[in-house]
């Protein structure tokens, strides 16, 4: 799985790097997206979707 | 396009037990998640009560927030423009503008480096408890003091001056302050809070409100508005998850059980709590303004459209046996906190403070209970957030 994610749609609200602390993180500064991973094993496979759907703007995208 | 039904009803607002949404409420999303509300003003518009009909309608940017166009769904008030700097209230660019000024504050990271300082908040309410010995008000003893003191941790209000924040916050936000009062401390704070904001455009600072009045590009009004935005957005809200979150376990004793045996996380029981009692239980709020097609529904401008994040919560078509408290199932998904561009900015700290508050309350007091019949605990519904008026508990 490939991650994307729109730093412009972000609002910063943290869902993902709660959800997948491995794969995403928020910048110190201006607190958006931060991918760590855009290749994350299949192991985070579940979390990772978890993530994407818990985005409240819609900024985290998946290609399977 | 279908055609408005006619004969708009009113928003159910009756409920029949103290934790559960009025019966017609649910009655109504299982008839129509997506149908016509008549407001108290007398106009018509829309209520939204299906899972993913609310969702999709938090997602879509042509549902407006600008509060001059926002009609309440229980009060015949006329629509007024927000403050500047009440970004809430705004649509994009604007609220862009000013949420970006916060997303950087407010990080998982930053918010769990709070923890520490919220963990100490919590014991040292928890002292003056034991001190005054049982029974004790939870409301003022501890509900409402913790998360005021946070805020003041988070935007760095000097300690001589956290008296008159706290002092102010609390009767601002404390249901039985009568109106008049409530309006002088709600103009105290502002000033205070302006006081605040200036010293540190003269002195800069390192902590949020420093932060926040360096940027010379706002007003000193706007950034006072910010930070009063914060406290009015987080206090009372979090203080009625703290309060009803515990009248709630005390009176689902198997959950509570299942708690404090480990059998679940307090990860999992604060996010069931959240969507169990969505405190917001009559919104989110939006408007519309130009004409468009939601769900074949038509959207016409000038409507207002409640979101009830309530009934979402509690919709059997996304959350099985919804109005059983289910610390094993978690509330993943609930809505409490919104959804979209507007979702909670606070909302990594609120579960900060909820995960800390319960579990140190559950934890000093193992045998934590009220300490008048159930029925006697009063629930506030006429407010625009849910709770209790106050709680006697004993241990
Ligand atoms: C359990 C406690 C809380 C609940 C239930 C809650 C609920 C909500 C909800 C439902 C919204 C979205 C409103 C909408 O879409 O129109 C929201 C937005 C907001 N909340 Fe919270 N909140 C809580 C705690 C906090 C805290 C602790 C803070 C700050 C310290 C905070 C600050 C805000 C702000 C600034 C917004 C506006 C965000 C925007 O418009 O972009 N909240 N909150
Ligand atoms: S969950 Fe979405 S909006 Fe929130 S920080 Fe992550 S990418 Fe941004």
């Amino acid at each position: 799985m490939r991650v994307d994610v729109d730093r412009d749609r972000c609002c910063g609200a943290g869902m993902c790097a709660l959800e997948a602390p491995e794969v995403f993180d928020q910048d110190e500064t201006d607190g958006l997206v931060v991918v760590l991973l855009t290749e994350p094993p299949d192991t985070l496979d579940d979390v990772v979707r978890s993530a994407a759907e818990q985005c409240p703007s819609g900024a985290v995208r998946l290609r399977e | 396009m279908t055609e408005v039904p006619p004969g708009a009803r009113p928003l159910p607002t009756t409920r029949t037990t103290p934790l559960d949404p009025p019966p017609e409420l649910l009655e109504r999303q299982r008839e129509c998640p997506v149908d016509r509300l008549r407001y108290p003003d007398g106009s018509e518009g829309w209520l939204i009560t299906g899972y993913d009909q609310v969702r999709a309608a938090l997602a879509d940017l042509r549902f407006s927030s600008r509060k001059e166009l926002l009609r309440s769904p229980v009060q015949p008030q006329e629509p007024s423009a927000a403050k500047p700097g009440f970004f809430v209230y705004t649509d994009p660019p604007e609220h862009t503008k000013y949420r970006r000024l916060l997303t950087g504050l407010f990080t998982l990271r930053r918010m769990n480096q709070l923890a520490e300082r919220v963990k100490e908040i919590a014991d040292d309410a928890l002292d003056a408890m034991e001190r005054t010995g049982p029974p004790v008000d939870l409301v003022p003893a501890y509900a409402l003091p913790l998360p005021s003191l946070v805020i003041c941790e988070l935007l760095g209000v000097p300690y001589e001056d956290r008296e008159v924040f706290q002092h102010n916050s609390t009767v601002i936000q404390d249901i039985n302050t009568p109106i008049e009062q409530a309006y002088a401390a709600l103009e105290e704070m502002q000033n205070f809070l302006a006081g605040l904001v200036e010293r540190r455009r003269a002195e800069p600072s390192d902590d949020m409100l420093g932060g926040l009045a360096a940027h010379e590009e706002l007003t000193v009004e706007e950034v006072t508005n910010v930070c009063f935005l914060l406290l009015a957005a987080g206090h009372e809200t979090t203080a009625n998850m703290l309060s009803l979150g515990t009248y709630a376990l005390l009176t689902n004793p198997d959950q509570l059980a299942l708690l404090r045996s480990g059998g679940t996380t307090i990860e999992a029981a604060v996010e069931e709590l959240m969507r169990y009692l969505t405190v917001n239980h009559y919104g989110p709020i939006r408007a519309v303004v130009d004409d468009f097609e939601f769900e074949g529904c038509p959207m016409k401008a000038g409507e207002t459209v409640t979101l009830s994040a309530f009934a979402a919560n509690r919709d059997p078509k996304h959350f099985a046996d919804p109005d059983r408290l289910d610390f094993v199932r978690g509330g993943r998904g609930q809505l409490s906190f919104g959804h979209g561009i507007h979702q909670c900015i606070g909302q990594q700290l609120a579960r900060i403070e909820m995960r800390i508050g319960f579990q140190a309350l559950l934890d000093r007091f193992p045998n934590l209970h009220l300490a008048v019949p159930q029925e006697d605990v009063s629930m506030r519904d006429s407010m625009l957030i849910y709770g209790v008026a106050s709680m006697p508990v004993a241990w």
